[in-house]
This record gives C-alpha cells, structure tokens and sequence, in this order.
C-alpha cells in the first residue's frame, strides 16, 4: 500500500485515526474536557483528579472497550501477540507511574496537547516518543 | 446536571476513539512496536493514525475558541499550565520506556479488556499499580519540601 513499507496500512490508519479524532473533539465541544486516557483512568478510579466526574469517566472508559468490540466482531479482526507477563508488568508499572508523574499520555499530549499547540504537551510527545524509539533500539540489540 | 448528560457524550466519545485505535491496528503491540523501530523494519502506520486524529483536533480547537460553554456540560475544564518541569519530562521519558518495551499505552490497554483479556490484564493491573505508586510517592515527596 506504501511503497518501501509492505507492513504499512495508511488508510486503515488514517481512518481510525479520523475517529479518535472525532471522538477526542467530541470530548472537547461536548464536554469541555480533554479526551487523555491515563487522566481519565485516573478520574474514574479516584486515583486522581482530572477534573472529571466519576460518572463521565466510566461513560468513556465503558465506552473504549465496547467500541473496539464493535470493530474487532463486523471486520476480519486477528487477534493480536502480546509480551508475556513478566514484560508487561514492569511495562504497566512504567506506563501507569510514567503517565501520572507527566500528566498524560499519547491521547491527552499527542493528540489533544499537541493539536492545541501545547508547549507542554509538545515536549511531553517528544520525550515519550524519543524514548519509546531508544527502548525498542535497545531492546533489539539485546534480542527482545 | 443529569445523569445521561454526564454519561452519555463521553460514552459515545469512548465508543469512537475504541473504534479508531481498532480499525488503525493501534491495539495491535507489533504494529505500535513497529513505529517505535525508526531503526529497523519501521511501520509508520502510527503517524498515518496520529495526522488524522490531529488534523480533526486541529479544527476542533478553531471551534471552541468560538464558544463560551461546551454544548452538554456548564463549562470547559481544559489544562492551563505552560510551565516545563522536572516531572513532565521525567515522566513522560519513563511512560515512553513502558510504551516502547510492550507497545502498549492506555488508550489500546482498555480497549484490550475486550479484545484480548487474558493477554493484557497484567498490564493493566501493574499500570493501574504504578499509578497508585506515583500517586504514593509524589505525596511522601511533597510532604518533605
């Protein structure tokens, strides 16, 4: 679909990537809020505050997995291979401690902050990101 | 304000962003991996996901400059800091470690609940225990200053 790049899908990419758009924009003409995963999670679990009310939390994090359901059962969705549990534990420690300490993640900073030209949320973007390059970097070169 | 005002736009905004992150292979670990790997096989699908959701987002903020209130809720709540410290940095450089180790961030992590149980609760849990784990830490710290 993208030449030089065989495992490219740029449409199926960008269309989801309109959706989220969509869905991030709703939370913000609609609910004044700003559509950040972590923040949320946080919201709804009174593990902190985003400035969100339980009930609108759980509304989107209900939502999030209903609407992946949605697409996985009316496509030829595969199933996808995860890292076995020891490296995921100590990826969600580092997700969840990460994404609270920064206040945010790749929805709140990458798609809503930097859109809104966030200074914050521009660094935020370029930090993770240059980091998740160095991790997988590193990681291949000790064979993970 | 009621109940289905508070519930209900973000349920359908939920439902949107769980179907885009779906459709574009973002709950996909390899695939997201595969944009983390600028140095071997890279897949940009990621930035074809994030452009889209960006430009829509880019509009959006044209719009709301326009309106006083949101149009279901009282009023905007939106972040207002434009400091840089410590934390955003630190925090979003380990967030990034996580991210690029497993390829999952908390967006995919939760839609996953659905799609792929079993494969991603121990990434939730620890996720959910890392930040309860900040949580902890950021107050012993502030206690001492």
């Amino acid at each position: 679909m993208l030449p030089g790049f065989p495992e490219a899908q740029p449409i199926h990419g960008a269309v989801g990537g309109i959706l989220i758009g969509l869905a991030a924009a709703l939370m913000l003409l609609g609910a004044g809020r700003i559509a950040g995963v972590s923040g949320i999670l946080a919201s709804g679990t009174k593990i902190g505050s985003s400035g969100m009310s339980v009930i609108s939390a759980w509304g989107f994090l209900i939502g999030l997995p209903l609407g992946g359901l949605v697409i996985a059962l009316t496509t030829d969705w595969q199933p996808a291979v995860f890292a076995g549990w020891p490296v995921l534990v100590i990826a969600g420690l580092l997700v969840g401690f990460g994404t609270r300490m920064g206040s945010g993640c790749t929805s709140g900073h990458g798609v809503c902050g930097v859109s809104r030209l966030s200074q914050r949320s521009i660094v935020a973007t370029l930090t993770f990101m240059s980091a998740g390059f160095a991790a997988v970097f590193v990681l291949s070169r000790v064979g993970g | 304000m009621s109940v289905a005002r508070q519930f209900l736009p973000p349920l359908i905004s939920g439902l949107l962003f769980g179907a885009g992150l779906t459709i574009s292979g973002m709950t996909d670990p390899e695939r997201v991996r595969g944009f983390l790997d600028i140095f071997g096989d890279w897949d940009p699908t990621l930035a074809f996901v994030m452009g889209g959701a960006m430009i829509v987002m880019a509009i959006a903020w044209r719009i709301r400059s326009g309106l006083k209130e949101p149009i279901f809720d009282d009023k905007f709540s939106l972040p207002d800091r434009t400091d840089l410290d410590r934390k955003l940095i630190v925090g979003s450089a380990l967030f990034g470690i996580g991210w690029g180790i497993a390829g999952l961030c908390p967006g995919p992590a939760i839609v996953s609940l659905a799609l792929s149980p079993l494969q991603v609760l121990p990434f939730v849990i620890a996720m959910m225990a890392g930040m309860l784990l900040q949580r902890f830490l950021a107050a012993v710290l502030d206690k001492k200053s």
